[in-house]
């Protein structure tokens, strides 16, 4: 079957729909709240005018309140958050405590089985490797490439080049990477880079994303590869809001490059850092996209995300799926609530 | 705005005068190391995006037998991988034009919807004033706690059986079929990217100028006329912002697209796409090369001319959760 054009209509036509949907509600909602009042007022105008040539007392009718207005503002996000989200999340909790499928109360089984399981403990240890290395060496790697290039020649272009990745979907960068990471057997022309390396040096080449546990660090390499523009780019920011005359100061007390990065440069973004690290850390915690695309979990590779999607939507195991989702919810919560507490600051201080 | 950092656009002092810490220290560490240090990970990161992109221009026997950086010795270029990925007949090719399209109407309104809630809510948390109002900005914005994994199972079956308390339907079940099934992604992208939306625009409305508030109370606007000719002028860059971020994030999404949309081509977006043939035909290079810069290429145009707005958005809201 060659391309058909035809053969898209239908999705034009719902795209259509939803257009049309998203008219009707958001303006349907403005025009309504403008015209109504508007009605009102003019009745009682006229109500007014009726009375001052009666004679007859003024009927009282209280102004639109401000209750209506912030009541219809915000029902559509509240109503969608609750049934999208606060819902389900109670929900997913209730879930965790039922088997499979979701019929009979089983207690702690779905968590003790997370625990105790060999397959299961190697993805939480797995994911912890993961959110221990991903914002570390991205926030490095950010960190000096946005010292080395801050004030150079072409800083944009040479900003752009590292930030471009996070434009690139995680399925994107997994293809790329494993096009890296291509194996031909030994004595063939490698086609990938990595493999023509090793050769070149001397080496045999080797199936990269079948050993582990070097294929879970080279899956990591591409969430870096991918994370350190956004580590680059906050700390940038952060780099060139530091206060011209600390750094003049520090210059005629004759501090090295070396002092200078480590006394004035760190301290200064020390809040930046910290935001940077604990965005990737939740960022990290949930990656799923390129697991999936890479080594659809197998070889030891999975995390907690993609086996939860294993558990809930391909093997049928609501319950142990939901365990794995909630445990998920435990670990990003402090790590939240930490950045939270974080901004706050910032922003009173 | 607030932010976590101050909102300086990449680059945007890249000619400034005034000198930085950072800046000294690159020029006093002999700043040809720094240099060398600098190209040394750019072209780290910028050799296996390139590497695919040569690839997606060489023929499939080229492609297979040797590597990308023979195309500079022997140089041979050919349309055929981008032709038989996107239009291709067999149902192995790709047929990554009908996913495209499918990328598009899931993402026009995905990113739609969320901003015109999301910024209504933001109003009317920060400029009407009613009970409660506190409370609940501070419950909308703990939401962003909540990871999206968590809602998935209970959502997918609000959508297949509806909703029901003690035997009383109080919602149906969708039973959407084919293209429709759009509106299941559209749901779930709207509501999973609101806490985020209501939290970063609310900064913004926030900030806007008493005055010009009480002016137009004064001169009997109401809430909605307010909305509509003062603040949603004045808080484009914000929308811009949020706008580029949920477009990204919608069109580069995998979980939610693989669990809403459905495997087919009337309505899977191009990753779903990409990763199944990543998956199956995980050695047809000749494909998965040219189907990862079809994919690319939407989401680089927007990056690269909204580069700003971009950035903007990352700086306020490097809190997303």
């Amino acid at each position: 079957m060659e391309f058909d054009f035809a053969a898209e209509q239908p999705k034009l036509l719902m795209l259509m729909y939803g257009l049309i949907a998203f008219v009707a509600v958001v303006g349907g909602l403005l025009v309504l709240l403008d015209a109504v009042p508007a009605w009102f007022a003019r009745r009682r105008e006229a109500q007014l005018l009726a009375a001052s040539a009666s004679g007859a007392p003024v009927p009282r009718r209280p102004k639109p309140r401000e209750g209506m207005f912030a009541f219809f503002f915000l029902l559509p996000a509240v109503l969608l958050l609750l049934v999208g989200l606060v819902v389900p999340a109670v929900r997913t909790v209730l879930l965790s405590f039922m088997d499979g499928s979701s019929v009979d109360w089983v207690g702690f089984r779905n968590y003790t089985w997370m625990f105790s399981e060999d397959s299961i403990v190697r993805v939480l240890t797995n994911t912890l490797v993961w959110v221990l290395l991903v914002p570390l060496v991205a926030t490095a790697f950010g960190l000096l490439y946005a010292v080395m290039v801050d004030r150079a020649r072409f800083e944009s272009v040479a900003k752009s080049l590292i930030f471009m990745p996070m434009a690139i979907s995680f399925v994107g960068a997994a293809i790329i990477w494993k096009f890296v990471y291509a194996y031909r057997g030994d004595g063939e022309e490698q086609i990938g880079l990595l493999n023509q390396i090793v050769v070149s040096l001397g080496g045999e080449p080797r199936q990269w994303l079948l050993d582990p546990p070097l294929n879970t660090l080279l899956l990591i390499v591409i969430m870096v590869w991918i994370q350190a523009g956004f580590a680059m780019v906050v700390l940038s920011a952060a780099i060139k809001a530091i206060p011209a005359d600390i750094v003049e100061a520090a210059r005629l007390d004759g501090v090295s490059p070396w002092q200078m990065f480590w006394q004035i440069t760190l301290p200064s973004i020390r809040p930046a850092l910290v935001v940077v690290v604990v965005t990737l850390s939740i960022a990290t915690l949930k990656v799923f996209d390129i697991v999936r695309t890479a080594t659809n979990g197998n070889y030891d590779t999975s995390v907690i995300a993609n086996e939860m999607y294993n558990q809930a939507f391909r093997y049928g195991q609501n319950g142990q799926g939901s365990a794995l989702a909630v445990f998920l919810f435990v670990l990003v919560v402090p790590l939240v609530i930490y950045q939270i507490r974080n901004l706050r600051k910032q922003r009173e201080g | 705005m607030t932010t976590a950092t101050p909102t300086l656009p990449a680059g945007a002092q890249a000619t400034g005068k005034t000198s930085t810490a950072a800046g000294r220290v690159r020029r006093r560490l002999n700043s040809r190391t720094a240099t060398v240090v600098s190209v040394v990970i750019a072209v780290l990161w910028t050799i296996p995006t390139f590497g695919l992109f040569v690839s997606s221009f060489r023929p499939e026997d080229q492609i297979k037998t040797t590597g990308w950086w023979t195309f500079f010795s022997d140089p041979q270029f050919t349309l055929e991988n981008y032709q038989d990925v996107l239009f291709g007949g067999s149902s192995s090719s790709g047929q990554l034009a009908s996913y495209f399209i499918n990328s598009l109407a899931i993402t026009i309104p995905s990113v739609l919807f969320p901003l015109a809630f999301a910024s209504l809510a933001a109003y009317a948390l920060a400029w009407i004033n009613f009970r409660g109002r506190d409370w609940l900005y501070i419950a909308i914005f703990a939401l962003q706690i909540v990871p999206l994994q968590m809602a998935l199972v209970p959502l997918l079956r609000f959508f297949s059986t509806g909703v029901s308390l003690g035997g009383v339907t109080l919602l149906p079940a969708w039973d959407l079929v084919d293209e429709q099934k759009f509106a299941q992604v559209w749901f779930a992208h709207t509501c999973f990217a609101l806490p985020f939306a209501v939290f970063l625009l609310h900064n913004f409305i926030a900030q806007l100028p008493r005055d010009l508030m009480e002016a137009a109370r004064v001169d009997g606007a109401t809430h909605p006329k307010i909305f509509r000719t003062i603040v949603l002028p004045l808080i484009t860059p914000a929308l811009a912002a949020f706008g580029i971020f949920q477009f990204l994030w919608v069109w580069n999404d995998l979980l939610v697209a693989l669990i809403f949309a459905g495997g087919g081509n009337e309505t899977a977006p191009l990753t779903v796409r990409l990763a199944e043939l990543a998956g199956t035909r995980g050695n047809e290079w000749q494909r998965l090369t040219a189907g990862a810069f079809v994919s690319i290429v939407v989401p680089l145009i927007v990056f690269l001319s909204l580069q700003r707005y971009f950035v903007r958005g990352l700086l306020a809201g490097s809190v997303k959760g």
